[in-house]
């Protein structure tokens, strides 16, 4: 599914990303967890094309393809999906709007039939029951005065919408209260199936007690410093991360 | 003042009505008692006049130009249309409810010439909108819309001014003067359009909107010349008590546009919706100078101008709000936002309160930013393709002023036309014209 090899990147001069390797199989959930400012957002942001972030060497690819070469656009086509840890805000295209038009896009470059404006709606409105959003969030702008939580379960229906093959969550779960946690667990543990992969982006072994993942990951300096099994996040909640970044 | 509108107000001399002699007089005498404002008249400082800069001359009388693709919107009611200066009977539809009169000035008899010099100019203070003495000076023909008091108007009533620019060098000269009676209602839309190739046509036309205690007046003033088009013009609104205002601009760009609008709250208890958009692009110029007066306690006014400015154009967009020293519990907004699409556009934007009562709400902002570039790429991570994502965020700045239309027939003939023209190609803007369709 998804191959990083050696990725280093850099924001604005600054090395964050030096050497990070990681491997993806179809349907496995892999945890990556750090301190603050060990790359793990950033890792997020240069698999997505985020405009500034700089990969100086390194490959990576999403379902054999070379995701580093293709625009935004182009990688969502391909499959991947990025929950924002700050999703923007849009006012003045509606949610309806800027959902329809992200589907259109994405099954037309799957080759896939257009959905009519019917049955997407419905399509929708049953989503929204899922994610426990009022079907009022479809009319208003995108994200517009939304609260932290109703923004990451906008992110969620829109992942649900698009069904993608990789979805990396960014610290999905900073922010959310014990329901709307459960709300966004349930969600991705619905979507979980054998052709698709997550790689959530956390701080909290919490979010782990809902999502069970396959494989637990530390990012430290730009680079994984230890990997292991759900057994490892227990490790890290009891020990804090002092330990491996001495090591790292 | 230069001649260079000399042979237009000998024009008008002859062809006008008798009665309006004294008005043509009063305008004469201001405009050519005045200099020709410079970026020096801190009024026009960044407005190029240089497209003013040759003889304009009148329409012929009777010329009856055909036009073809001259876009506006098609409303039910009552719909006046003149070309080039001259009214169109053959183009016009006259379908006025019990309560409301419209009249052309030079059919008026000698009692309604008499009403109509009565109130025509009230609202305008020509010593400082020094193009509206200009349009005195030049007035052959006019509108005159009387609304009874306690009438309501349920239809609109669609005023339509076309050029043709098959003469070059034209100046046309237009007014429009609306009394609404006390607690009387109307939606009055004014279109402005050309063909769109052609020679330079002046335009100035002046709208006065005079309403009476408990009024309601809905008033669109929609600028669709395009090319080479020159407008300068204005409207000047007097509110009384109670009276209420909504109005709606929208400018597309063309050579020169340069639009005064005036709202005098007069009454306690008055309210007045002030919103725009200006659209220039090219190397076109659209001026907005508002002033909104306070004078009485108790008003309130709410102005939002937005501007998506292309290429190498330029706006200018200057938002006065004067409250009056015994005008207290006055609440005034101001919402001035500018989205640039390119490095060569530019705007000069500048509130101007000045506030002499203190017990007072007044609000005022003024944004001038680019597209986005966070915003769009949160689009495209969701597959949406950088094209399609432009066209809505360049939509969406301006979707909310196309929302607050109040007459449903001008929304649907403004949302499609608005936004394809961000887009090149049609099917950039499905998502945007399908959305509220259930």
């Amino acid at each position: 599914m998804l191959k990083i090899d050696n990725l280093h990147a850099r924001v604005e001069d600054k090395d964050i990303l030096k050497g990070l390797n990681l491997a993806v199989q179809p349907g496995e959930v892999h945890a990556i967890m750090g301190p603050n400012g060990s790359g793990k957002s950033t890792l997020g942001h240069v698999l997505a094309g985020r405009p500034g972030y700089q990969v100086t060497a390194g490959t990576a690819t999403l379902l054999g393809q070379d995701l580093l070469a293709l625009e935004t656009e182009e990688r969502a086509h391909l499959g991947l999906f990025l929950a924002f840890q700050y999703p923007v805000e849009i006012p003045g295209v509606s949610n309806m709007e800027f959902l329809k038009a992200a589907v259109d896009a994405v099954r037309e470059a799957r080759g896939l039939e257009a959905i009519d404006s019917v049955g997407f709606m419905k399509k929708a409105r049953e989503i929204c029951k899922q994610v426990d959003l009022d079907q009022s969030f479809l009319k208003r702008g995108v994200n517009e005065g939304f609260s932290g939580g109703e923004k990451k379960r906008n992110e969620l229906m829109q992942m649900m919408l698009l069904e993608p093959k990789l979805c990396i969550l960014d610290e999905t779960d900073s922010g959310l209260d014990i329901d709307a946690l459960q709300v966004v667990a349930k969600g991705v543990n619905a979507m979980r199936d054998a052709g698709r992969s997550f790689v959530l982006v956390t701080h909290y072994q919490r979010l782990l007690n809902y999502i069970e993942p396959d494989h637990v990951h530390v990012l430290a300096g730009g680079r994984i410093v230890k990997s292991g099994d759900k057994s490892l996040a227990l490790e890290l909640e009891e020990k804090g991360y002092a330990w491996l970044e001495d090591a790292a | 003042m230069s001649d260079f509108m000399q042979q237009p107000q000998e024009a008008a001399a002859k062809t006008a009505p008798p009665w309006l002699a004294d008005i043509h007089a009063r305008g004469q005498a201001v405009w050519q008692g005045s200099p020709m404002p410079t970026r020096k008249t801190e009024d026009w400082k960044y407005t190029n006049l240089q497209p003013l800069q040759q003889k304009f001359i009148a329409p012929l009388s009777g010329s009856a130009p055909q036009l073809s693709n001259v876009s506006y919107p098609d409303l039910p009611g009552s719909l006046l249309v003149f070309t080039d200066g001259g009214y169109r009977e053959d183009l016009s539809r006259l379908e006025l409810p019990e309560g409301a009169r419209l009249l052309r000035f030079a059919e008026a008899d000698s009692d309604q010439a008499e009403a109509i010099r009565e109130h025509l100019g009230r609202a305008v203070n020509t010593g400082r909108h020094l193009f509206a003495s200009l349009n005195e000076a030049t007035l052959a023909d006019g509108v005159f819309l009387q609304v009874d008091p306690g009438a309501v108007i349920e239809q609109p009533i669609h005023l339509v001014w076309l050029t043709s620019g098959q003469v070059d060098a034209l100046s046309v000269t237009q007014r429009l003067l609306v009394r609404m009676g006390a607690n009387s209602q109307a939606t009055v839309v004014e279109s402005f359009a050309n063909t769109a190739t052609g020679g330079t046509a002046f335009t100035n036309g002046i709208s006065e909107l005079l309403l009476a205690d408990g009024a309601r007046l809905d008033h669109c003033r929609l600028h669709l010349e395009q090319g080479e088009a020159v407008h300068i013009g204005g409207v000047h609104a007097t509110l009384a008590a109670n009276a209420t205002l909504n109005g709606f601009h929208l400018a597309l760009g063309s050579r020169l546009k340069r639009i005064d609008l005036v709202v005098e709250h007069r009454g306690q208890g008055a309210h007045c919706e002030l919103n725009g958009i200006y659209l220039p692009r090219g190397e076109e110029q659209v001026d907005y100078h508002t002033c909104i007066e306070h004078a009485v306690p108790h008003c309130t006014s709410n102005e939002t101008f937005r501007g998506i400015i292309g290429d190498s154009a330029s706006a200018i967009f200057n938002g006065r709000i004067h409250i009056h020293p015994q005008a207290q519990k006055t609440r005034a907004e101001l919402s001035n936002k500018n989205l640039l699409t390119s490095h060569q556009a530019e705007v000069n934007t500048k509130p101007e309160l000045e506030i002499y009562a203190d017990d007072v709400q007044c609000a005022h902002g003024a944004t001038v930013a680019q597209m986005d570039p966070a915003t769009l790429h949160y689009l495209r991570t969701r597959g949406v393709p950088r094209d399609e994502a432009e066209v809505m965020l360049s939509y969406g700045f301006i979707n909310e002023l196309v929302e607050s239309v109040h007459c449903a027939a001008v929304h649907d003939f403004l949302k499609p036309m608005l936004a394809r023209r961000f887009a090149r190609n049609p099917k950039l803007t499905r998502h945007i014209l399908e959305d509220g369709d259930e």
